[in-house]
């Protein structure tokens, strides 16, 4: 049996998004010269939710996204199995400010993937991550997050879910524990 | 699904219409790979593949070679004409030592049908068929299904004729299995003499006339005459031939609809087909060819990623 425990309700999840956005401004001011990558499958939701707000309030349009799947890269490969999805990235990303976005961080083994990935597009200026939920202390890799949502203390056996509305109905994120 | 359902990919008989929708599927994936600046992942960074080539080829050697490449995977060569079997070697004492030096796939053309079966059943290493003798060419088949559905959108009940020389053809039999998973209609035409003698029952529709197969198709897939494997005479003469089966500009602007033309190549100019129509805006020839490269590393990823 998994027993679950909320880490972020709607309210806060929104709250954290918005304080996710304002960190971002005060770096970037209004990402001329930045863009936005989220990590398929799951890092996209949160990477269009942070360009949907970010355009809210600095109230212009063009703020670029663009979505990168990994799957080719990871050095996993072989251990499990994998589905790739769409890359989409109709921007340039050469000598641009790059924040890489992805939903949970866990092993840093994915984010290591996408940035072995996001060279076959150029060579960014500079890359920053942005996590919702950071699992400081799974980590197999020397990777750290520059934006986190919230930051939990977890072991490798727990799971972490994160819930979109677009995709799930709410948004949310739940921890499970394996009870014995 | 995320998984072949086979080891190997000995022919297209023995895959799933799931295995092949998996098959194009990722194969799209890699369509865009291979359209970026830098073309390369490193998926099958530790894998060695060795391409044994028993047979002559230029299109498919070279397709599977630079998928390889664009797989990161270490790439050995062989060619038949410049080795040991000339010395009297057998076939399994070839890939046996082949595999002693550490190869974890193999990609086999081979002039007898059943080489890649017979292979799979001895050796320890994953296999690849490119093509063995008159029997299967499942990547051409599967290239060929990935081209059509990229233009048409869907395979299911899309109309498909092959034209030509299908006694001999390896691309036609693999092409039927193939179309016929993915749900569509398929038909031959040709000379009688170059109908192999079972092929009602592989389920198709058989034609002797050009014009009649071409008004029914949405597709009409061209194949070249295979003079090196015919060992007598099956028709009186190429030119002949070319009279009743050639595809020419003046019958393709005659149909009532615009249908697709495809050739599995090599090309014999003026003979199953004339340069304009090759040439032509309804020709997908050449997206074949590229398309190849990205079905191929498709199919060599999933097979490496099978346990």
């Amino acid at each position: 049996m998994m027993k679950p425990r909320i880490i972020l309700d709607s309210k806060h999840f929104e709250i954290t998004v918005t304080r996710l956005c304002y960190q971002l401004i005060e770096v970037h001011n209004d990402f001329s010269n930045t863009v936005i990558i989220g990590l398929q499958p799951r890092g996209i939701f949160l990477a269009k939710r942070i360009q949907k707000k970010l355009q809210e309030i600095l109230k212009k349009k063009d703020i670029k996204c663009g979505s990168l799947d990994i799957t080719f890269y990871r050095d996993d490969f072989r251990k499990k199995e994998l589905v790739p999805n769409r890359t989409e990235i109709d921007f340039i990303i050469e000598d641009k400010n790059v924040i890489m976005v992805d939903d949970v961080l866990f092993t840093g083994r994915t984010i290591r993937a996408g940035l072995d990935a996001m060279l076959a597009f150029g060579r960014p200026n500079d890359v920053e991550l942005l996590v919702l939920i950071d699992r400081r202390l799974s980590r197999h890799l020397p990777i750290q997050a520059k934006y986190i949502g919230k930051t939990i203390d977890s072991i490798a056996s727990e799971r972490v879910v994160v819930e979109w509305n677009e995709s799930d109905g709410k948004d949310k994120v739940t921890l499970l524990t394996n009870e014995n | 699904m995320t998984n072949l359902s086979t080891k190997h990919l000995l022919g297209i008989k023995d895959l799933t219409a799931d295995d092949i929708h998996l098959i194009l599927n990722t194969a799209e994936n890699f369509k865009d790979v291979i359209n970026r600046p830098i073309k390369r992942v490193p998926s099958l960074r530790d894998i060695t593949i060795a391409n044994l080539f028993f047979e002559n080829s230029t299109r498919t050697k070279l397709s599977f070679e630079l998928a390889e490449k664009r797989l990161s995977a270490d790439v050995v060569n062989f060619a038949a004409s410049s080795s040991s079997v000339k010395k009297g070697e057998t076939l399994i004492d070839t890939v046996n030592n082949i595999l002693a030096m550490k190869v974890d796939m193999v990609v086999m053309r081979h002039p007898n049908p059943g080489a890649a079966v017979f292979l799979s059943k001895h050796i320890d290493a994953k296999i690849v068929n490119a093509g063995d003798g008159a029997h299967e060419h499942p990547t051409q088949a599967l290239l060929d299904a990935f081209s059509i559905r990229e233009k048409l959108g869907n395979l299911k009940g899309k109309k498909i004729a092959i034209v030509g020389d299908i006694l001999h053809s390896r691309v036609a039999l693999s092409n039927i299995f193939c179309l016929q998973k993915m749900g569509a209609e398929v038909m031959v035409c040709g000379p009688t003499t170059l109908m192999p003698k079972y092929i009602h029952s592989l389920g198709v529709k058989v034609e002797h006339n050009l014009r009649k197969a071409l008004e029914w198709c949405d597709v009409a897939n061209m194949l070249r005459i295979q003079l090196e494997r015919q060992d007598i005479k099956y028709f009186p003469s190429l030119r002949e031939y070319t009279m009743l089966f050639g595809l020419n500009k003046d019958l393709l602007d005659s149909l009532a609809k615009k249908i697709i033309i495809m050739h599995p190549g090599p090309i014999n100019r003026g003979v199953e087909i004339t340069s304009d129509v090759a040439d032509s805006d309804q020709s997908i020839i050449l997206d074949q060819v590229e398309n190849g490269v990205a079905v191929r590393m498709a199919v060599l990823f999933l097979l490496a990623g099978r346990a």
